[in-house]
């Protein structure tokens, strides 16, 4: 299998991966930088569990080649915290008790990020729907559910220069 | 929120405090089995499956198949002739004569990279000759089936699981209780109904997944996802000749388990294969296919019921027959048979019950425990009987269910007495949340609206001797580490153990941490992680441990201080005097003892507290009748209830609402039982209206996300009520019971009962999915 250099930003640091071809962002991921954070669920792209942003956009990291990465941005679970601040809603969904066994927590929390980037003030049906990629079996989804709507008016509130909820 | 408000201290037993992992599983840090790192050493395991259902096998050649580079050992099951089983041991690690389901292990190799073990299983040549498949477990039953397990008669069992030698049935449990045919003749209403509930698989997200290694001295160390460390321990070193205290078993953080993960499943084929590499470590991962069918599945049930009820509806009657699919090999499957058996009269106070329930081998994937145990799959049928028995003779299906609901002192089917419990409260709790007996109107002309309501119990199904072991450590700086053998799984156990060793030792709950990963090295015995028994078996060693600590601080403190240490106290972390109002911090005394007065020397030292638990009041069972003192060490009860609406279109059922009742004895952390209940309900639902592993002719038909859907954030209700009842239970840590498995058990035959009460139609076997319930209302005219 050949082997080739690629550069990328991966939650902010830049990085110079030898990765084969056939090697996915998943595996590149954790295999080559250790960011274990992001899960393997099925590998087939159905569960969910290994969905990180690329350029701001949710995917998920088993269907995506790490040569297809040249040059471009990923964040991962390990990337949602900000020196030692937590993300609205990783709070949140500790807070609301949406994590139980947490495997498929890092790829639900960034599956609401990237809703919350492109839409801060989600409807319920809007939360469901963005999250239907990212398969639970312990929660029941609706404490993830009102924690994504918890963590949306939180931003909210801080974007608009108020205070801590 | 979620009554998590504390100013001050909360109290740590009662008050819904954090979960102690949530925060590592957030940012991403908490380690699963497979991000455990093992260097450059690592090779990766495949295994050789069997294609066929059931077959001898004739020749297996490996020898292409070593000769690929970057393979390093190929094993078979030439290699290790030991059985291995929990209950019943029939199982080989790899198969030798015989493979008796699809995806049978039959070879495995360890090579270099995932990629080359994969090229390497098309290089093993396995010859084959089939033989006759069994594919019901009614027919396994008969003496016309093939005997899928000649030395059935052969193998090693635990003392109260009955195989009948030469046949398929490798459990028969029985009741006999008054006398079922005398009473028939007395019933104003008889009901007479078979369900048939499809294996389902329990889809934790995290697939399974085992390393191991096997140094040079033949000491072994297996690290995986898993709920039971210790079975483990002790079913491996059984089935390798070797001793338990030469296996060691590191378990991570569990990515779900629901039962999948406990006893041993594809762990020791891990530790085979490594035996072959000494040295290096070896990786096994199931692919989310494997996952679906080679790991253990919720076994298919063939249920026959029969029960009648006087003209003012008093149950009179049971007669249940039960035909367990336990798949290729029972060694867990047989107590699952056990437990419905003596569970089988569903929490109802019956005077005369006859119950037969078989566990059958058939040539499909293997039955294991999977939440519920068994009561699930149960009570989907009795429920909908109960009901359809009530409308019989014209009583209200909650008013039936409370005139014959089990409660202090009901004698039990077993013979069992019962103990207090809050059932006909958490029934009368869940019809008032679903506004019982009003109709409101569809939301569309398009729809029909309904309501229905189950009732459920369930005891801990384990040998009546398991056992609970832990420890409780104090540190230089007063905090507290607690080391258990339970695993967490995602109930919450951690926490739980963290919220009773504070409190029984006095301090607050964010001081105490719970060591992971569980190590049985180092970690107390734990039986198992099942059967909904942490919290209260786990939890009676660790509030004992708690206690002992505690005294040996007060005794310490007193005796530096000259007290009485019955006037001493521990509170919010200080040792406290009520005599002199002294006080002292448990930092530095905990580790280094207290000086005695006038530099008269020191007392004290590490505390380390221990404790433990096993029930000792089990008894046994009349192998004939299924009676005795004392069946179970008790039972957790409740309710659900669930309105639903049907699209007479397309027979899509959306669930609008759901209730949630269950009597938990004393909810530790209130929050976090309601969490269990809102997710057991979404897990029922999803059985309800989804969930079957497609079996055709033994071969799997749906073993992926696509073609076996589970429920997503789209299918849930917009509501789920959970309602809290505590009658405490006696030998339950502040009068706790579990509630982990019981929040699935009544969702299928709730919803089957609202589909009722919407379209008049008893919609038979689940799923009910859209295609069913369309075509059913088809049949019965409903629509054209």
């Amino acid at each position: 299998m050949s082997i080739h250099p690629i550069h990328l930003t991966v939650n902010g640091e830049t990085h110079q991966v030898d990765v084969p071809a056939n090697m996915t962002l998943l595996q590149m991921l954790r295999e080559k930088l250790a960011l274990t954070g992001t899960k393997n669920g099925c590998a087939a792209g159905e569960c969910g569990a290994c969905t990180v942003l690329l350029d701001g956009e949710p995917v998920n990291s088993c269907m995506v080649l790490a040569i297809e990465c040249q040059g471009r941005q990923v964040t991962t679970v390990e990337g949602l915290a900000e020196d030692r601040i937590l993300d609205p809603l990783q709070q949140a969904i500790m807070d609301h008790g949406g994590v139980q066994c947490g495997f498929c927590t890092p790829g639900m929390l960034i599956s609401a990020r990237a809703l919350l980037n492109r839409n801060p003030d989600p409807t319920s049906d809007d939360i469901r729907e963005a999250l239907v990629g990212n398969l639970c079996r312990c929660t029941g989804y609706l404490r993830i559910i009102e924690a994504v709507q918890q963590a949306a008016q939180q931003q909210r509130l801080l974007a608009s220069g108020g205070r801590t909820l | 929120m979620n009554g998590k408000t504390a100013k001050t201290n909360p109290h740590p037993v009662g008050d819904s405090v954090q979960r102690v992992d949530a925060r590592e599983k957030v940012i991403g840090s908490a380690l699963f089995a497979d991000d455990l790192q093992f260097g450059a050493g690592l090779l990766h395991a495949r295994i050789k499956r069997s294609s066929l259902p059931h077959a001898l096998i004739k020749r297996i050649d490996t020898s292409k198949a070593l000769a690929l580079p970057g393979v390093k050992a190929v094993v078979t099951g030439a290699d290790y002739p030991g059985l291995i089983g929990l209950y019943l041991q029939d199982r080989h690690i790899f198969c030798r004569e015989r493979v008796r389901y699809v995806g049978d292990p039959v070879a495995g190799v360890a090579a270099t990279s995932e990629q080359i073990a994969e090229q390497a299983l098309d290089l093993i040549e396995v010859e084959y000759e089939p033989l006759p498949g069994v594919f019901d477990p009614e027919y396994g039953a008969s003496q016309a089936a093939p005997r899928l397990h000649p030395d059935l008669g052969k193998y090693e069992v635990a003392n109260f699981i009955f195989p009948e030698a030469n046949s398929n049935i490798s459990n028969h449990f029985k009741i006999r209780k008054g006398d079922v045919d005398s009473a028939w003749g007395k019933c104003a209403a008889i009901v007479e109904h078979s369900y048939r509930i499809p294996h389902i698989q329990h889809v934790p997200i995290e697939p399974h997944i085992a390393t191991a290694r096997v140094e040079a001295d033949g000491k072994v160390k297996l690290w995986g996802s898993s709920q039971s460390p210790f079975a483990q321990r002790n079913l491996i070193a059984k089935a390798l000749g070797i001793s338990q205290s030469d296996v060691q078993v590191i378990a991570p953080y569990v990515g779900g388990g629901f039962g999948s993960k406990a006893g041993v499943s594809m762990e020791a084929l891990a530790v085979a294969i490594a035996m072959k590499v000494k040295g290096h470590p070896v990786k096994l991962r199931l692919t989310r296919e494997e996952e679906f069918y080679t790991a253990f599945v919720r076994q298919g049930l063939v249920a026959h019921f029969k029960m009648g009820c006087d003209s003012e509806g008093h149950l009179l009657a049971m007669e249940n027959r039960f035909y367990w699919d336990g798949g290729a090999y029972t060694e867990y499957g047989v107590n699952i048979t056990r437990a419905s058996g003596y569970s089988s009269s569903g929490p109802y106070e019956v005077p005369n019950v006859k119950t037969d329930s078989y566990c059958v081998y058939t040539n499909h994937p293997v039955g294991g425990p999977m939440r519920g145990f068994g009561m699930p799959e149960m009570h989907s049928g009795l429920e909908q009987c109960i009901d359809e028995l009530a409308r019989a003779i014209a009583v209200d299906p909650v008013a039936f269910r409370k005139r014959n609901c089990v409660r202090e002192g009901s004698i039990l089917v077993t013979g069992m007495v019962m103990h207090p419990t809050g059932l006909s409260e958490c029934l009368d709790k869940a019809a008032e949340a679903i506004n019982w007996g009003r109709k409101d109107p569809p939301s569309a002309p398009n729809k029909r609206r309904g309501k229905g309501i189950a009732l459920m119990w369930k005891a801990p199904a384990m040998p009546p001797n398991a056992g609970s072991s832990a420890r409780v450590a104090l540190n230089e700086d007063g905090t507290v580490t607690v080391s258990v053998g339970g695993q967490e799984i995602g109930q919450g156990s951690f926490t739980i153990a963290a919220q009773m060793a504070a409190a029984s030792l006095g301090v607050p709950i964010d001081w105490v941490r719970v060591n992971t990963p569980v190590n049985t090295d180092y970690s107390p015995y734990e039986w198992q992680t099942v059967a909904s028994r942490l919290t209260w078996s786990m939890g009676n060693a660790v509030s004992a441990a708690g206690r002992d600590a505690r005294k040996q601080i007060l005794e310490m403190v007193a005796k530096a201080w000259n007290e009485n240490s019955d006037d001493l106290d521990i509170i919010d972390g200080k040792v406290i005097s009520y005599k002199t109002e002294e006080a002292i911090s448990l930092k530095n005394i905990a580790i280094y003892g207290v000086p005695l007065p006038n530099d008269q020397g020191w007392v004290g030292g590490p505390v380390l507290g221990r404790g433990n638990f096993m029930p000792t009041y089990v008894t046994g069972l009349d192998p004939e009748t299924g009676q005795g003192p004392r069946a179970v060490v008790h039972y957790t009860t409740g309710a659900q209830a669930v309105e639903i609406e049907i699209d007479m279109d397309t027979g899509k059922i959306e669930v609008l609402r759901g209730v949630a009742a269950f009597d938990v004895g004393k909810a530790i952390n209130p929050d976090m039982v309601k969490a269990q209940m809102e997710g057991g309900f979404v897990q029922g639902l999803s059985t309800a209206l989804f969930e079957g592993l497609q079996l055709k002719d033994g071969i799997p038909l749906n073993a992926s996300f696509v073609d076996y859907r589970i429920a997503t954030s789209t299918d849930v209700p917009r509501d789920i009520q959970a309602i809290i009842v505590e009658v405490p239970q006696d030998d339950g840590p502040w009068g706790a019971r579990g509630i982990g498995e019981h929040a699935m058990v009544p969702t299928i035959p709730a919803i089957a009962n609202a589909i009722y009460d919407a379209i008049g139609i008893r919609p038979g076997s689940p799923p009910y999915t859209a295609e069913k319930i369309y075509l059913a209302m088809q049949e019965a005219g409903l629509v054209s």
